[in-house]
């Protein structure tokens, strides 16, 4: 398991070309990245605020929880802060199993609970000022699909 | 004494990220209430408890949560991570 919440740019080559390496029993590596979109048109710049010390101990609980559900042989969670521009990569997931099914569920799994558990809060700045982004109701329920 | 925490727009309505609060509050409904009291700004940024959550020592919890205990409570909006 490898979670790390920073501010510097990663690289998703570099990240998976050794992720779930060495390991005989994988035979599935799913990854998922997320990026910043302009999504009305105009925006400048998205600021990630984030609170230390709880969004390392949320992401390693749901990681732990997806290992024990799926039986990962190898989870990694990166997750970035500060200024991001459109284009920019914010986060990115890859879960290793030995089949593809418990990998791409992990990794949805993961998705699910990092958008609305994980300490995270965006604001959006373009032309016309700022605004925080708003959580959305079919994030929430996304969750109950895993209960 | 408890270290009290605000991020996102609750930080911005409040005008600090974090300060020492001396509380006898049972719940964290109760310390709500006695930030609400204070000024404008926290009556302001509480005003809609269904707009916030709150966290306990790092970990979510409800509002009518006990503080015995408790060194660290956080206010936030719902989170936007991902």
């Amino acid at each position: 398991m490898d979670v790390r919440v920073q501010g510097e740019a990663f690289d998703v080559g570099t990240e998976l070309s050794a992720f779930g390496q060495g390991d005989a029993n994988v035979g599935a590596v799913v990854s998922f990245t997320g990026i910043v979109r302009d999504v009305a048109g105009g925006l400048d710049r998205m600021e990630i605020e984030h609170y230390p010390g709880m969004t390392e101990k949320a992401i390693a609980t749901m990681v732990d929880k997806a290992s024990a559900r799926w039986g990962l042989a190898d989870s990694l969670v990166i997750h970035r802060y500060g200024v991001m521009r459109p284009g920019d990569q914010i986060m990115m997931v890859a879960t290793a199993a030995r089949h593809r099914v418990a990998a791409f569920e992990a990794a949805e799994f993961l998705m699910d609970y990092l958008k609305s558990r994980a300490p995270f809060w965006k604001k959006e700045f373009g032309a016309d000022g700022s605004s925080w982004v708003d959580a959305k109701d079919e994030d929430e329920d996304a969750l109950s699909r895993w209960d | 004494m408890v270290e009290v925490m605000y991020f996102a727009w609750v930080r911005e309505r409040i005008g600090e990220p974090r300060e020492q609060v001396d509380t006898n509050a049972v719940t964290v409904a109760d310390l709500v209430e006695e930030l609400r009291g204070r000024e404008e700004r926290y009556a302001v940024a509480f005003s809609d408890l269904s707009a916030l959550r709150v966290a306990l020592d790092q970990e979510l919890a409800d509002f009518d949560a006990p503080l015995a205990g408790v060194r660290e409570v956080a206010f936030f909006p719902p989170m936007t991570g991902g």
